[in-house]
């Protein structure tokens, strides 16, 4: 073997040509569908037929390798340390002679059953779960996905097969209370808000998250709606509003795939234990304990400098290992907020919406999705349609409800109100069920399966909106 | 022969019938999120659907309209001239009475631009050496280079650039404290730019700060938000835990004056500290939340609240 030959890990020979592959980090990166993020890191394929003789490549590579490889050292790193220390080799065996093209087409195969995947689930690694989605194409995504059921519960409960949920996110740039309030009473109005009403809050500090968190909390407790609130504030700060006594449902943290983002993020996994810990204490789940809700997306371990050469993608699976230690009640892929340097139109967008969910769901997440872009992608609202109905058919568990989908705190287009109710009535999904039988109850949707809203408002909301337009007559005054 | 549908069936019901139109409305004032748009069916009645398309389209031309860079230029021009009639010590004049220099960074053009921020913060080899040749023509020490750049909203700075640098210069000159004269480089004009380029251009003028006006990534409702950095001592590599920022400058955000007032506070503070960053706080007008504020929970009117008590 010649010494030119021999520095490549893997090869691949096609016609008269060679190609080589360093690393296996190389290879996944080389391998991923085109986007920016990876180009701006320097690992893309050069072209297009270096692309696909990668993924030929990846699908010649048994499992079993990428329990030897580590992408990130072990010693270095306490999300790998966390990815190795917690495999489950017994659910691993009947996967373990497996190349990854092997596993794809018994994802896709009838052998694969919605049973079997959930008892090889923890046998997959997230890297396994990047590599194999590599060299899937967007059917194949959704195909698999659609058979993992993942439910999950606090108030209600998330993620049965036929549900949809949605994220009421009633944001306000200086987080004014009546601007907040009409923005819930709008969403609950339009049936959204069942996955959880989340806040993410201008003014990041203790004080203000526990103003928002009670103020959330007694709407909850008056209606007595079965759902849950949280104020997207780093998780130090929720531990601090536990500690005085805020009546706190979920622990929010963004988290990414290795130890050095989340350091960006200034946290570690102890924190997230401690804060698990805190929320549990408070025992204020009435069907469930999943208390944790964290949001991820690719790009942020590149733009944190901190993705050790590896492509966005599989960081981003790294983060679904942290996320499904700690049994959250929801995982949102925020897929189109970070900007054109790492997913630059709606088709990269729409290609790693796909792929968090399936990765997501293959790993055991409740993976929602937050359908989005910001001004300087090249992306549109039809974009989003799209990427809505496919995730849709997919079976996401959840997706942001935005008044008229545009959030006018954070200054990007995320899904609507409206776009719920879009996608229950053409695929015929229904909200959690819980929170369904209170929508009927209190008159906000018809009793038929068909989802239709009533056209009055139901009575127990005229007292507060009287009390809001008076406050507005005041005002003008 | 098949029969005719009855009339009935051919009409379509009247407009009215085809949308619902939410009864809280009204609530609209609070907020400026999109709430009360009422519904067709379950989906954005056709007037609302518009005008976020209509908003959508404003913010993506401000992404990719260029900057009219020539008529910047005259502006700046002309705003020295005038106000060199007016006065030899005062205003413009006084703070930018020099030619401003046309510069570009090392992304070639938008799409390039959009894709590889790291080129965004350099400059290109022409523009470094228009600065090298500008520096090496005087040993005046400079307080302060100013840098105008596109970033990503050129309907930003076609704006709001000029309107706020006249409301500035006339608060950096009022004071007769030497230790509060700004000698001022050259405005700096830049294309195809990101914040961190500033650094370069301080680097390059060997000043003691740069302040940094770019155009903001346009939010759907505003698309020409002006933002302000300041870095004392820029270097090339400096984070942004080095800058302080001042955003959403425009005429329906924070107003040229009190922009203005803001960024005098902050360069005097960082020239008497020597520093900018998170270690300078913007204590001018403090807005930290009033927390005795009224926090009635308007989802929950209060006879409604007595009687649960």
């Amino acid at each position: 073997m010649s010494s030119e030959a021999s520095k490549y890990l893997f090869r691949y020979v096609v016609g008269q040509r060679t190609f080589g592959f360093s690393s296996l980090a190389e290879l996944m990166a080389k391998a991923s569908p085109a986007r920016s993020g990876d180009r701006l890191a320097g690992i893309a394929a050069d072209n297009a037929e270096e692309r696909v003789v990668a993924q030929m490549t990846l699908a010649d590579v048994p499992l079993s390798l990428f329990l030897e490889h580590m992408l990130v050292p072990y010693e270095e790193d306490d999300v790998t340390r966390l990815i190795v220390d917690t495999h489950d080799k017994t659910a691993f065996a009947s996967i373990a002679h497996f190349t990854v093209g092997d596993l794809r087409d018994w994802l896709l195969s009838d052998l694969a059953t919605s049973e079997k995947l959930k008892a090889v689930r923890t046998g997959i690694t997230p890297e396994m779960a990047a590599a194999v989605s590599k060299i899937m194409r967007n059917q194949d995504l959704v195909l698999v996905a659609k058979k993992c059921h993942i439910t999950t519960a606090f108030r209600n409960t998330i993620g049965l097969p036929g549900n949809l949920s949605t994220r009421l996110q009633p944001n306000h740039p200086t987080d004014d209370m009546a601007g907040i309030a009409a923005s819930i009473l709008d969403g609950l109005l339009y049936a959204n808000g069942d996955a959880v009403i989340g806040i993410n809050p201008a003014t990041d500090n203790v004080q203000q998250a526990t103003r928002l968190i009670t103020m959330m909390d007694e709407v909850i407790q008056h209606y007595a709606i079965p759902t849950q609130s949280c104020v997207l504030t780093h998780v130090t700060n929720t531990i601090e509003c536990i500690e005085q006594g805020a009546p706190v449902d979920l622990v929010f943290q963004s988290i990414g795939g290795t130890q050095a983002t989340n350091d960006s993020f200034g946290f570690r996994l102890e924190h997230l234990a401690q804060a698990q810990e805190a929320a549990l204490s408070l025992q204020r789940g009435t069907v469930g304990n999943n208390v944790m809700y964290f949001e991820t997306g690719q790009g942020s371990a590149l733009s944190a400098n901190a993705h050790h050469g590896i492509d966005q993608q599989t960081c981003e699976a790294r983060a679904y290992a942290v996320a499904r230690h700690f049994n959250p009640l929801l995982v949102n892929t925020v897929v189109g907020f970070i900007g054109p340097e790492y997913l630059y139109n709606g088709k990269e967008i729409t290609r790693a919406g796909l792929e968090d969910h399936f990765c997501g769901k293959l790993l055991g997440l409740p993976m929602g999705c937050d359908i989005c872009y910001t001004n300087h992608a090249d992306a549109d609202q039809n974009d989003m349609d799209n990427l809505l109905t496919l995730l849709g058919v997919a079976g996401c568990s959840f997706m942001m409800g935005v008044p008229g989908s545009d959030d006018i705190m954070l200054n990007y287009q995320s899904t609507s109100f409206h776009d719920a109710l879009y996608l229950r009535r053409v695929l015929g999904l229904q909200p959690a069920p819980e929170f369904n039988v209170w929508l009927e109850n209190i008159g906000i949707r018809q009793s038929q399966p068909h989802f239709s809203l009533h056209e009055k408002i139901p009575e127990q909301f005229k007292a507060p909106l009287q009390q809001l337009k008076q406050q507005l007559n005041e005002e003008k005054q | 022969m098949k029969s005719r549908p009855s009339p009935d069936t051919l009409l379509p019901t009247s407009k009215q019938d085809a949308v619902t139109e939410n009864h809280w409305q009204a609530l609209a004032h609070f907020t400026d999120a999109r709430i009360g748009l009422g519904r067709a069916g379950v989906s954005i009645p056709t007037g609302h659907s518009l005008a976020f398309q209509l908003a959508h389209a404003q913010a993506i031309d401000a992404v990719h309209a260029k900057l009219d860079t020539h008529s910047l230029l005259d502006d700046v021009k002309a705003s020295i001239n005038q106000t060199s009639h007016l006065s030899q010590t005062t205003g413009f004049n006084h703070l930018f009475g020099k030619s401003p220099l046309l510069l570009h960074s090392q992304a070639v053009d938008r799409t390039q631009y959009l894709q590889r921020p790291d080129l965004g913060r350099r400059l290109n080899d022409t523009s470094v050496a228009l600065l090298e040749q500008y520096r090496h023509s005087s040993t005046q020490h400079y307080h302060l280079a100013v840098a105008i750049v596109d970033g990503l909203s050129s309907l930003a700075i076609a704006q709001n650039a000029l309107p706020f640098l006249q409301a500035l210069s006339e608060l950096l000159v009022i004071s007769t404290d030497s230790k509060k004269n700004w000698q001022t480089a050259p405005v700096c004009v830049v294309e195809q730019g990101r914040v961190a380029i500033g650094d370069e251009i301080c680097e390059q003028l060997q000043a003691d700060c740069v302040l940094v006006l770019i155009g903001e990534r346009p939010g759907l409702s505003s698309p020409d938000s002006l933002g302000l950095y300041l870095t004392w001592g820029a270097r090339v590599g400096y984070t942004d835990a080095y800058r302080n920022c001042i955003s959403n400058i425009r005429p329906a955000g924070l107003h040229y004056q009190d922009a203005a007032n803001k960024a005098c506070y902050l360069l005097n503070e960082a020239r008497t500290r020597g520093l900018s960053g998170v270690e300078l706080k913007d204590r001018s007008t403090d807005q930290t939340i009033n927390m005795d504020q009224k926090t009635d929970n308007l989802l929950i009117a209060p006879f409604q609240k007595t009687q649960e008590k």
